[in-house]
């Protein structure tokens, strides 16, 4: 992969983004469970950074998906990755569909203000009950002339407390499993919204997750995106930009980690030298990079396969397993490594030990991106 | 009232990755990929607010540079420059501040009608400080130097120019050369779409002889300055590590009280 000047001086503007807006305020969002996310993103979107590959006609960049790749790689090396999730969705997880499928009046109304930044988005697919298995839902929407009229309850909905509108899953026919489902804008301002509560979590704390409750909900049917009936399809292609965000982001966090732990390590002194002179903790790390490199190489890849509009399900299913284990693993040995002064709150270790392990779980857990390859391979069967 | 500024952007080695000195013309190596100096950032700054301010016109960039680098000035454009003016020539080799503050005059003048022309105080890596004075000589104009802000009432321009104890306010006819100090602003990073729009914008690459300069003037054979020598700064002595038991204040005492500051 070549990038080209272009690309290094968007990685830059987005570096000092990071450094200038998000990292001196991490601590102070972390400890309030939550982020000023319409302040942060309109700053944002003043940048052009929150719809990068989407159609200018709706104020999007028309870029490929390496500026994407770019940007998520760097907000992976933020101090806050529950902030740079929150991101992720804003861009790659709550909006892709409506761009993909929405008609042109739900893109003027609500995707433009989401890449202005002025309208903040949360993905609304799990629920209490069914999470891993997307076909389980039980949110229903019973059309009433013009209208859907909702009942339900959605879980883990990022941005949930502060969203302006929410990209729904929900039950649109009783076929069901995957069949008579769709998706649809719902803005948070309708009677019958409710935040039922505040999800307190281990990791990813600079980022607000929420519960919420929909009861006889109306909502135009207009306001559904693409064909009613095909929102479980509609929404397993979101879930691959979705999937390749998080895999960048781990990318650029392990990176980090990395440098900060060798950096560490050659001052912490031990048994008359430096840590980093064990033989033992050279090849852990190696171990690591190795990996990495292979991440960041199959990254690239799934960047210029989306890019030229190639279906990416396999690379976002490989991207997401083997990223979110590699962040593990490299959160592990930067505790092991920091010993006491990786497990205190005061040091970078012990928060990206809690965030990382997100990864394996949200967005379609490890095992779920093993059920998916084991299909695509024809492995087993069910 | 619309207003046309020229900053005058120098493009240098990254300084996070400088590359060497040369030991024969004891200068740094240019053959690395180029970058916007920092101390530039801040003027192209205040000069996109100034045009912001007026209402109308536009910032034109100047740079000298070798093998038509245009990598810092690509990130000017991006944060919103209209164009640029590019004077790189083999005949440049070796030029002094007087040298490169001949080429930067001949350059703003054609850059055409400039209501102001801004650099910074001094550049990261030569930091003589002294080509904006010299181009202000050399185009006739007022100079003033140190601002840590600029004002433009009509045809004047009102200056905060820093001192040591404050600053002082200072006034000059436009058109004038100002030299700002770094830090007075916060530069913007360039947007993506600025990024994308920099592609289209004009840079008007040209040679000493495009600007009516003799070869003579400029580079080694016009340089009046010589590089004697250089040397390797010497490294900072190791500070003194006070362990305290209780009595560590004394010691702190002891010391400040040694170099007769208390
Ligand atoms: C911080 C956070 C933010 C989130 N944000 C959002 C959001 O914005 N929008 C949204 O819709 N959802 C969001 N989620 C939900 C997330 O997508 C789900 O948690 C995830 O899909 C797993 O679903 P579940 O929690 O119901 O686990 P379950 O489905 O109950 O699965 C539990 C565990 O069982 C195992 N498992 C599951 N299936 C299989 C299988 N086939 N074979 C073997 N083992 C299996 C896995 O280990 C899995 O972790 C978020 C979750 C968290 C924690
Ligand atoms: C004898 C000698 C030989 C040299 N040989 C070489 C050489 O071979 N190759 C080489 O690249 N350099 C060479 N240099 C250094 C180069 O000429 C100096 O960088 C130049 O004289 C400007 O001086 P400065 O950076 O100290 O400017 P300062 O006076 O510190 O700069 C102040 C401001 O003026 C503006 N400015 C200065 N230079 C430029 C520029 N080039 N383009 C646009 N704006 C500018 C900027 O706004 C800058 O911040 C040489 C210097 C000397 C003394």
């Amino acid at each position: 992969m070549q990038f080209s000047d272009d690309h290094e001086m968007f990685r830059r503007t987005v570096r000092e983004f990071v450094s200038n807006e998000i990292n001196p305020h991490a601590d102070e969002w972390e400890a309030a469970g939550t982020f000023p996310a319409h302040e942060l993103f309109s700053k944002m979107g003043d940048l052009g950074l929150l719809g990068l590959t989407y159609d200018s006609e709706w104020g999007g960049g028309d870029a490929d998906a390496i500026y994407t790749m770019i940007l998520a790689e760097e907000l992976g090396r933020s101090a806050s990755l529950g902030v740079a999730m929150a991101i992720g969705v804003q861009t790659d997880m709550a909006t892709p569909a409506l761009n993909r499928f929405g008609s042109d009046e739900l893109k003027a109304n609500y995707l433009r203000p989401a890449i202005e930044g002025s309208m903040v988005a949360s993905i609304a697919v799990s629920e209490p009950d069914a999470g891993s298995d997307v076909a389980g839902i039980r949110t229903r929407a019973v059309r009433d002339g013009d209208e859907w009229v909702i009942n339900g309850s959605k879980m883990w909905i990022t941005s949930g407390t502060q969203a302006d509108w929410l990209c729904l899953l929900a039950r649109t026919s009783d076929e069901g499993g995957y069949r008579g489902m769709s998706q649809m804008v719902l803005p948070t301002n309708t009677d019958g919204f409710a935040v039922s509560r505040r999800l307190d979590k281990l990791g990813m704390r600079g980022s607000d997750t929420a519960e919420l409750t929909f009861t006889d909900l109306r909502i135009p049917v207009s306001n559904t995106i693409g064909v009613v009936g095909r929102g479980f399809q509609q929404q397993m292609a979101q879930f691959q930009d979705e999937r390749m965000v998080a895999a960048y982001q781990m990318v650029g966090a392990v990176e980090l980690a990395m440098e900060r732990t060798v950096a560490y390590l050659n001052e912490r002194m031990a048994f008359g030298a430096p840590l980093i002179a064990n033989q033992y903790i050279q090849y852990e790390l190696a171990e690591v990079a190795a990996m990495l490199d292979i991440n960041r190489h199959h990254n690239w890849a799934a960047a210029e396969a989306a890019s030229r509009g190639e279906d990416i399900t396999r690379h976002a299913t490989v991207a997401k397993l083997t990223s979110a284990r590699l962040a593990r693993q490299m959160a592990d040995l930067a505790v092991q490594f920091h010993g006491g002064m990786g497990y205190v709150e005061e040091n970078w270790p012990a928060r990206f030990y809690r965030d990382t392990r997100l990864w394996s779980i949200g967005g379609g857990a490890d095992e779920v991106m093993l059920r998916t390859l084991a299909r695509m391979n024809g492995i087993g069967s069910d | 009232m619309a207003m046309n500024i020229v900053v005058c952007v120098k493009q240098i080695p990254d300084p996070a990755d400088p590359g060497e000195l040369d030991p024969n013309t004891k200068t740094l190596k240019r053959d690395v990929k180029l970058i916007l100096d920092e101390a530039d950032s801040y003027g192209v700054e205040m000069a996109l607010q100034l045009v912001d301010a007026a209402g109308g016109g536009e910032v034109t960039l100047v740079s000298m540079a070798p093998d038509d680098e245009v990598g810092g000035i690509r990130t000017a454009l991006a944060m919103g420059a209209a164009k640029a003016v590019l004077v790189s020539d083999e005949a440049l080799v070796g030029s002094d501040a007087l040298g490169t503050a001949k080429v930067l005059a001949k350059a703003i003048e054609r850059a055409g009608d400039a209501d102001l022309v801004i650099t910074a105080t001094e550049s990261s890596d030569g930091y003589t400080g002294t080509v904006p004075e010299q181009v202000a000589e050399l185009l006739g104009l007022p100079s003033i130097t140190f601002a840590k802000s600029i004002e433009v009432d009509g045809n004047t321009i009102k200056v905060k120019r820093q001192t040591e104890a404050g600053y002082d306010d200072v006034e000059a006819p436009t058109p004038a050369v100002i030299s700002v100090t770094a830090g007075v602003v916060e530069p913007r990073y360039p947007s993506f779409k600025g990024i994308m729009a920099a592609k289209s914008k004009p840079v008007d690459e040209v040679t000493v002889a495009d600007l009516g300069l003799d070869a003579d003037a400029v580079g080694w054979a016009g340089a009046r300055q010589e590089i004697v020598e250089i040397a390797t700064a010497e490294t900072r002595e190791a500070g003194t590590i006070i362990e305290d038991e209780g009595e560590g204040y004394a010691q702190i005492v002891d010391f400040l009280a040694d170099l007769k500051v208390i």
